[in-house]
């Protein structure tokens, strides 16, 4: 009987009921990821929604990693090699993985991509991201509450618009709550690198930063200010728990299950399309670990009601008057950034010292 | 201005812990040379001993065990070396940097569970007295006891080269080989010994990175120290005290490109992260133009005492 039944799929298969074997097939859903899952940060986040894609699809769904695909040349070989293992969906998590993404989308038609934080999409190719700065605006409201010392410092990775959002979004509001603020930035033009981000934190806090803000994804610039003492940071992509009450003081914790899961359906049901995501506090995809107890209640208070403003969409972190960093109109009172300039966004507000490099 | 931003107490002190683990490995590799082998595998004996160095101290929350197992697991990888090296007659460029490749992926094979953790804190050792003097105090008398280590290391390293019979032993092995076989000393034995002492402050350098500068445990964090740490060696003319400065100086330039970052001088950041390997190439440049590098006389080559 056994026998039976296989032959019959088998010849099913054979005269082409493909479609109709497949459906049983678990759905290949793979993950590109740019650093190790044990980071604690980035990519750990990307994990935990694999893993939540997994729990909630069981035998239905199988999922492939790669980690530590460095940006580049070599990514498009690891997506390839994805593609070629006959995975049916692939992330690739990460702003550097974009244009590999769209080559590798080319040569595979039947396969769907979801490339995060780009901007570049195809009929195969669909990009989402989080509003991040949505985040950094509480972060920004804390900081500016928080320092002493009046200086905060900032880790950028890349000169990118996503990192510049974020230093602006975090500036105006430290500006809003301390018009005395002052940020010190230093681009260590990597994602991951554990021992530069530390050296940057050091280099920060010995030029009298007591508030450090980072958008590279390692826990090492949580130990350099625990180290340093009397020093506040704040997790980034992932709760980074471990370093709470201090120095972290809270968190931006990225999301991502429950997008993962909806996009992995749409793939089984066949209804899968090529779409632009970005979503912040409101949806979900953007949390705001907890404010620990080093945070004044008052302060606490005045950033969770700015996130529940910004939730809401009563607020938007980009709303006027802002002027660039050159002193020329950016946007008149009362009016809110639109999401073209968001994501294009390639100049600093005004009061921030130093040049974005090239 | 905007340089007067930066502290330069602060910036030699954080410098001489940017630039510790290079020095560890660079005084040891300096002795391997000195004994006439030329060990390319530095990193990988790095970057094994920050994996073993962090297993070990968060099994046993010692960092102090963790540095010893680290030197252990150097001196162990080092000792692979040897035995291919100096008994089986194996090329040493080639060997030595089979022996890297092999540390990086032995070292992503041990360190994968404990990826994200916490390493134990080593803790700072203030001197009595010394660190409460103005200005010196904070720069050289603050820091954690690896730093001191480092240091004396070299001292040590200096005097027995210069004062002892044993390090003279090792340095005329090194000039010439043959002639000291004629003499009758074990140069393959006494070349094991400083491949092993080379591996084993190699492997304290890697730790160094791991358990006090980072500290958790990333594949390939050493991110090319042990290549700096060679180059090192070149630029010092294999001399102790030259090792240290060579070392607090590629160290100053990491730490000050950042620092002048923070301070906003703005100096394009490409120059400023290429500016270690420039100097690299200048000083390689320029010692090559004087003629006499000082280079031990044997140095990279086989020995057979049939010869």
């Amino acid at each position: 009987m056994h026998l039976l039944k296989t032959l019959a799929a088998s010849a099913a298969l054979a005269v082409g009921f493909a479609g109709a074997a497949a459906a049983q097939d678990p759905v290949k859903v793979g993950f590109i990821y740019v650093g190790p899952v044990g980071d604690g940060g980035w990519t750990y986040e990307h994990e935990q929604g694999r893993l939540a894609v997994e729990a909630h699809f069981g035998d239905a769904v199988e999922t492939v990693i790669q980690e530590n695909v460095p940006e580049g040349a070599n990514a498009e070989a690891a997506i390839t090699r994805m593609a070629v293992s006959g995975a049916d969906l692939i992330f690739t998590t990460s702003f550097g993985f974009m244009d590999p993404t769209i080559a590798v989308a080319e040569k595979f038609p039947d396969v769907k991509f979801e490339h995060a934080t780009g901007y570049k999409t195809a009929d195969n190719v669909g990009v989402y991201s989080a509003r991040f700065y949505e985040g950094r605006a509480v972060q920004g409201t804390i900081a500016g509450h928080l320092t002493q010392s009046n200086i905060i410092g900032y880790i950028g990775s890349f000169p990118i618009p996503e990192v510049i959002r974020g230093i602006n979004s975090a500036y105006i509001h430290a500006k809003k709550v301390n018009p005395d603020v002052q940020f010190k930035i230093i681009w260590a033009y990597t994602w991951f690198d554990p021992t530069k981000e530390a050296d940057a934190a050091k280099a920060l806090i010995d030029q009298g930063a007591d508030v450090i803000l980072q958008h590279t994804d390692s826990t090492a610039p949580q130990a350099a200010a625990q180290e340093a003492g009397g020093v506040y940071t704040f997790g980034q992509a992932s709760d980074m728990s471990e370093y709470a009450p201090m120095p972290r003081v809270s968190s931006i914790i990225d999301n991502w299950a429950p997008y993962y899961i909806a996009r992995t359906q749409a793939v089984i049901d066949g209804t899968w399309e090529s779409d632009n995501t970005w979503d912040g506090i409101g949806p979900g995809m953007v949390g705001i670990g907890e404010i620990s107890d080093a945070v004044p209640a008052e302060v606490k208070a005045e950033a969770l009601a700015l996130k529940d403003a910004i939730a809401s969409g009563e607020y938007h972190p980009f709303t006027g008057p802002l002027n660039r960093q050159d002193g020329s109109a950016w946007l008149a009172e009362g009016e809110v950034a639109d999401d073209g300039t968001l994501v294009g966004m390639d100049f600093f507000v005004e009061g921030i010292v130093g040049e974005i490099p090239n | 201005m905007e340089l007067g931003q930066i502290n330069p107490i602060l910036l030699i002190a954080s410098l001489m812990v940017a630039s510790t683990p290079i020095l560890l490995a660079a005084i040891g590799e300096m002795v391997v040379e000195k004994a006439g082998v030329l060990n390319l595998g530095v990193e990988g004996m790095m970057i094994t001993g920050a994996v073993v160095g962090f297993v070990t101290a968060v099994n046993s929350t010692s960092p102090v065990l963790g540095f010893i197992a680290a030197a252990c697991a150097g001196a162990g990888l080092s000792l692979l070396f040897a035995l291919v090296t100096q008994y089986l007659k194996s090329t040493q460029v080639a060997t030595g940097l089979a022996l890297t490749l092999f540390g990086l992926g032995l070292s992503s094979l041990i360190g994968k569970p404990y990826a994200g953790m916490k390493a134990p804190p080593l803790g700072k050792m203030h001197i009595p007295g010394l660190s409460e003097i103005p200005v010196l105090g904070p720069i050289l008398f603050q820091h954690d006891p690896m730093v001191y280590l480092s240091v004396l290391l070299v001292a040590a390293v200096w005097a027995w080269l210069k004062y002892s019979r044993s390090g003279l032993i090792l340095r005329a092995v090194g000039e010439n080989h043959a002639a000291a076989h004629a003499l009758g000393y074990k140069v393959v034995r006494v070349r094991i010994l400083a491949i092993l002492f080379g591996g084993a402050t190699a492997g304290l350098g890697g730790a160094y990175v791991s358990l006090v500068r980072v500290p958790q445990w990333v594949e390939g964090m050493t991110a090319g120290a042990g290549w700096i740490a060679l180059a090192i060696v070149v630029f010092a003319s294999w001399r102790p005290w030259r090792v240290l400065l060579g070392a607090y100086l590629f160290g100053g330039v990491s730490v000050l490109q950042l620092n002048l970052q923070a301070a906003g001088v703005a100096i394009p950041v490409e120059y400023l992260s290429m500016s270690p390997y420039l100097v690299t190439i200048l000083v390689l440049v320029i010692i090559s133009l004087r003629g006499n590098h000082g280079a031990p006389g044997s140095l990279g080559r086989v020995f057979h005492a049939s010869h």
